[in-house]
Order: structure tokens, then C-alpha cells, then sequence
């Protein structure tokens, strides 16, 4: 039972991770139909970030702040440099675009903080809790209610506020907010640098449990990916319940099977479940445009 | 008959023929034993990425897991070789027909999908790879791989030697170029490019597209296999490094970079992206000072580059000027025997 507890609160946790990366994900995606297999190197730029302003004597909200701005604002000069311009390509041409620009990340990242690992010491500091038998991380809770805090931000500013219902509106027929006077263009750099900014949430939280690297960003991009398809590509919910699904799974086969392959097997159901419902375990049914 | 083939495909003889007197004259100019090490690399990866191209170029479809296949190749041929004491040319037959098995069955579901869920799918296959020759240690080595790999021999030649390893790998490419040269021009050829503009369309033709993606992704796969029996019997040593999504993510840029409309891009793709590895590396470590993995800053801006400004490769941007040149020259021979026709009357 405590082991079950133990396994629910960790997958939770890493869950929440892959969710904020996910719901960077639905948003670029709906919005643009680009896949940006890039995402998870914000996750990275803004952990690296946030350490170096915090090494250099700022105080630990202005240095998250300052690293989610800049992780932004790398995600703004993205899209507008190497996205823009090839929007209308062929899918093939936009995911090796788009791994371009992961590598290019990941290199600049190599540059700058070199290849040590580096620590994060967590923004609450308190004993871990003793909770049904299970030991809880304090960072494991503030992970999750940041989660909970941010999906009600997103809901207030989808729902209403202009701009949200402006990006909405793109989401669902370009061409028509188009005619209402949306500028499409716009609203993908926004959502390029929303889903920036929210990558680099992520990145910064998960470091006081993992340790930063310049290369921690792929992997946890591609389980945030997982998640999304899991959970269905047209929202965020499904995408943040998918996400939490693989964090479940993860420690669940890791625990039951073996650490070991809990990646392989994590893969493999995201292939099952492509397979039987390409559309993601929550998705409605809904017609295809041929 | 024959003029309509030469502006549907262009000439195939002709550039063959270039192609095969460039890798006989190379080895008598190239001195460098470096160099041609990356030569035959170049010929090795060439047979991964013609079979890529055809997937890729033609049939329309994506993949970022063809380094598991690459995989499988180099590992059957490592283990039947080292733990079983085969053949290395059963092993590779073996390999190679084990390849197409595997693929042709994981093909079936995994190519109903599309796009970005397709390219997630060989991805998530990749990974799944990596992981089992990393855990079945018993079998593959584990971590720290598979060494002792013999060298392959050829009636009594020993490839050991790189020259002739060079000519044995050039000539495997050389067969694999022909054989999708010959698959491009026959009606599977024309079907794969139908698939690839519009699937619905080539169905409602009546034909089965599902086994022609399939088809088409085994093959690619059993030519992954085939390169990577000769990487195992050439490097004599296989570890998982190798076979990780990275390679798979090479191989797909040296077909994009070539260009994918054109088996040729395959070969011009690899050779590009190989010496440019080379020289950013040789580059940033004698003038930067700088090791390790930062070449990929470079690599990556090159590769956003290309997709940005050049989408369809290389190949694109070399065929285009001497197309326009021939069109010169017959426009030229015809206004000349207009004059004399003109003349006579």
C-alpha cells in the first residue's frame, strides 16, 4: 500500500512535468499544426537560465522570472526566424526544421554551460512529508499546485480574455479568424512563445529533483509529446491528463517491472494505443477533411 | 517511347557511369587513410539512405527509426558471427531477411499513421530498440558492446584491407543505387509517387496502397540491415550509442539535405553531410579549440538553413542549371536548322 502511494505521488509528479510541456505542445500544434520537437530544450534553457542568475547573487523569484522571459523570448525569435518562413512546407520539411532547431539549442546550451550537471536548491524548504505511508517531496506538491494554478490561468486567459479567444478562434478555423481580422501569423508567435514559456516552467521546476544538463531537454520533450498523443491532440485537458498518465505509467512499470525498460514500455504504449485509437484514449470522434 | 522516358526520369546511364568512374579514380588521387575511412562510411550510409529515399522521397512517408533497422543488421550479424561462430555472409543474409520480417510486420499498423504521429511511432520504435540491446546483455554486450566482430572475406580476399573494402561496399551501393533506380522507373515507382501526392486518389484507382507503403518501408529497412552487417564487419565492434534516434535523425537530414525527390540526393546528401561533419569538427578543434559535441551548434543552423532556403535539397540546386543548359543547346540546334530550312525556300 505505502508502495503504491510512493508510486502514485512520483508518477504524479514527473506526470505534471510532461503535462506543462504537453500543453506547450496542443497549443503550437492547434495553432499552427506544427509539431515542434524543439519544445523540450526550453524546458532546458530555463532551468540553465534560472541556476546562472541564481549563482550570480539573484534573489530566487526574479531569477525565474528573468529565465521564463528569456526562454519566451527565444521561443518568439524561433518562430519568427525559422518557423515563418516555412510554414506552407511539407510536414517532413517542418519536423527537420524543427529538430534543426533542437540540436542548435541543445549545442548552444553545450557552449554556454558545458556538459556538468547542475543543481537548483528547491524554492520550499521543509522536511519531506510523511503522507499514508508515502515519503512526499514538498517540490512534488508545489510541482502539482503550480500545475493546478497555471491550468486555471489558461483556462481564465482562453476563455476570457481577447487574445485567448483570438487564438482559440485560430484554432479552430485559421481561415475564417482570418477574415475577422486575426492575424494567423500573430497568433503562432504567440503560441510559440507561450508554449516557451511554459517549457521553461518545467524545466525549472523539475531541476531541484533531477539536476539540469544541456541535455535533459529531449527526452522530457518527447514524453510530453507521449502525453499529448495519449490524451488526444485537441486539448488541453486531454493533453494534461495523458501527460499525468505517462508520469503514472513510468513509475508504475518501473516499480512493477523494471526501471529499466519502463522507457521501452512506455513506448510501446504510446504505439498501442496509436494503433487502436490514433486519436488519443479521450478524444471524441471526429471527421477528417480529405 | 524512349524520348518520353528520358523527360519523365532523365538519363540514368550517364550519371551511373560518372558515378562509377569517380569511385574508381578516388582511390588512386585520395592518400589519405582518414579520408577514406569516411569514403567508405559515405558508401555505407549511402545504402540506408537510398532505401530511406525511396521511403521518404517517393512512397511520401516518414521515418526516424531507421537506425534500429541498421541496428538489427549490425547485430545479428555480430552475434551469429561472434557468439554462434556463422558465416558472415549467411549472417548477413540472415540479417537482412530477418529485417524485412520484423519491419514488414511493425509496417503494417505503424504506416496507417501519418505525418507527425508516423514519424513519433519509428520513433518510439527506435527507442524501444536501444533499450532491448542495451538490456539484453547476455546477448548483445550490453553497454559496453559487442567486440570482435571478424572481418569479411571474398574468395580468398581479405576485406581487412580498405581498398578492398572500399570497392566491396561501393559495389553493394552501386547494386542497391540500380535497384532503385529500376524500382523508381517501373509501375511501382509511379505508384509510390501517386501515394505520395494523394493516397485517397491512388486507392480509388484500385490500388492496394497499404502494400505498396509496406513493402516499400521493408525494403528500406532489409537495405538499413545490409549497411549495417558491412558497419558491424568493418568497425569489428557494435556498441548501442550508435543505433540511437541521433543516427536515425542523420540519416533522415542526409536525405532531406540531398534531396528527396531524387535517389541521387541520397548519395550527394551523405557524401554532403559527412564531410561537413568532418570539417566542422576538424574546424572547431584545430582553430576553436573545442571538443565534444559542439559541432552540433553548427550542424543544426547548416540543417535549419538548408530546409529554410533550399526545401528540396541539393540535388534540386545542381540538376536545375544543367537541365536549363540542355534547353539552350535544343533551342539553338532548332533555330539553326530553322535558318537552313528558311534558306532552301
Amino acid at each position: 500500500m505505502e508502495l503504491l502511494m510512493q508510486y502514485i505521488v512520483t508518477g504524479l509528479t514527473v506526470g505534471s512535468i510532461y503535462a506543462l510541456l504537453a500543453i506547450g505542445f496542443v497549443t503550437v500544434y492547434n495553432i499552427t499544426g506544427i509539431l515542434n520537437f524543439a519544445q523540450g530544450e526550453f524546458a532546458m534553457i530555463g532551468a540553465l537560465t534560472c541556476i546562472t542568475f541564481v549563482n550570480a547573487g539573484l534573489p530566487m523569484y526574479a531569477s525565474i522570472i528573468f529565465a521564463i522571459l528569456i526562454s519566451a523570448t527565444i521561443g518568439l525569435i524561433v518562430e519568427r526566424t525559422a518557423i515563418l518562413h516555412a510554414r506552407n512546407t511539407s510536414v517532413i520539411i517542418l519536423i527537420i526544421i524543427t529538430i534543426g532547431v533542437s540540436t542548435f539549442l541543445k549545442g548552444m546550451g553545450l557552449i554556454i554551460w558545458g556538459t556538468n550537471p547542475k543543481q537548483l536548491t528547491p524554492l520550499i524548504k521543509m522536511e519531506p512529508i510523511h503522507f499514508m505511508g508515502a515519503v512526499i517531496n514538498p517540490q512534488s506538491i508545489f510541482i502539482f499546485i503550480v500545475l493546478l494554478i497555471l491550468l486555471a490561468v489558461l483556462y481564465v486567459f482562453f476563455e476570457k480574455t481577447y487574445i485567448g479567444s483570438a487564438l482559440r478562434a485560430c484554432e479552430k478555423n485559421p481561415r475564417a479568424a482570418k477574415l475577422m481580422g486575426i492575424n494567423p501569423s500573430t497568433m503562432s508567435a504567440l503560441a510559440f512563445t507561450l508554449a516557451a514559456a511554459l517549457g521553461a516552467i518545467a524545466g525549472i521546476l523539475i531541476t531541484p529533483i533531477t539536476d539540469a544538463t544541456y541535455e535533459m531537454g529531449f527526452l522530457i520533450g518527447v514524453k510530453g509529446f507521449v502525453g499529448m498523443v495519449i490524451g488526444g491532440m485537441h486539448s488541453i485537458p486531454g493533453a494534461v491528463a495523458g501527460a499525468l498518465l505517462v508520469g503514472l505509467l513510468e513509475t508504475f512499470s518501473g516499480g512493477f517491472i523494471s526501471t529499466f525498460y519502463s522507457d521501452a514500455i512506455t513506448f510501446l504504449v504510446l504505439i498501442l494505443v496509436l494503433f487502436f485509437k490514433p486519436n488519443g484514449i479521450f478524444a471524441r470522434a471526429s471527421g477528417e477533411r480529405v | 517511347m524512349s524520348k518520353l522516358e528520358k523527360v519523365l526520369y532523365g538519363n540514368r546511364l550517364k550519371p551511373f557511369l560518372f558515378l562509377v568512374g569517380l569511385i574508381l579514380m578516388l582511390p588512386f588521387v585520395v592518400k589519405s587513410s582518414y579520408i577514406f575511412t569516411i569514403l567508405i562510411l559515405i558508401g555505407i550510409y549511402s545504402i540506408v539512405t537510398l532505401g530511406l529515399c525511396l521511403l521518404i522521397g517517393y512512397a511520401g512517408q516518414i521515418s526516424l527509426g531507421h537506425a534500429a533497422f541498421f541496428g538489427i543488421g549490425a547485430y545479428t550479424s555480430g552475434v551469429l558471427t561472434t557468439s554462434f561462430q556463422l558465416s558472415p555472409w549467411l549472417a548477413l543474409v540472415i540479417g537482412m531477411v530477418t529485417t524485412f520480417f520484423i519491419a514488414y510486420l511493425i509496417g503494417i499498423p505503424i504506416l496507417k499513421l501519418k505525418g507527425h504521429f508516423l514519424a513519433l511511432a519509428t520513433l518510439g520504435i527506435n527507442i524501444i530498440f536501444y533499450i532491448l540491446i542495451l538490456g539484453l546483455n547476455q546477448l548483445t554486450g550490453g553497454a559496453a558492446g559487442l567486440i570482435g566482430i571478424p572481418s569479411l572475406s571474398l574468395f580468398g580476399l581479405p576485406l581487412t584491407d580498405k581498398l578492398f573494402f572500399y570497392f566491396f561496399v561501393w559495389t553493394a551501393a552501386l547494386l542497391v543505387l540500380l535497384l532503385s533506380l529500376n524500382i523508381v522507373r517501373s509501375h511501382v515507382g509511379r505508384v509510390l509517387r501517386s501515394i505520395h501526392d494523394s493516397e485517397i486518389a491512388t486507392e480509388t484507382l484500385g490500388v492496394k496502397v497499404e502494400n505498396y507503403k509496406v513493402a516499400i518501408f521493408a525494403l528500406s529497412a532489409a537495405f538499413a540491415s545490409l549497411a549495417g552487417s558491412m558497419y558491424a564487419h568493418y568497425i569489428t565492434f557494435v556498441a548501442p550509442p550508435t543505433f540511437y534516434i541521433t543516427k536515425s535523425i542523420l540519416f533522415l537530414i542526409m536525405v532531406m539535405v540531398g534531396g528527396a525527390g531524387s535517389v541521387w540526393g541520397a548519395i550527394l546528401g551523405t557524401t554532403v553531410i559527412m564531410f561537413l561533419n568532418e570539417i566542422i569538427r576538424f574546424v572547431g578543434h584545430t582553430y576553436f579549440g573545442i571538443s565534444g559535441e559542439v559541432e552540433i551548434v553548427v550542424y543544426g543552423l547548416i540543417i535549419i538553413l538548408i530546409m529554410m532556403f533550399l526545401p528540396k535539397g541539393l540535388m534540386h540546386v545542381i540538376s536545375k542549371p544543367i537541365q536549363k543548359l540542355k534547353q539552350k543547346k535544343k533551342v539553338k540546334i532548332k533555330s539553326h536548322k530553322d535558318m537552313i530550312s528558311q534558306k532552301g525556300v
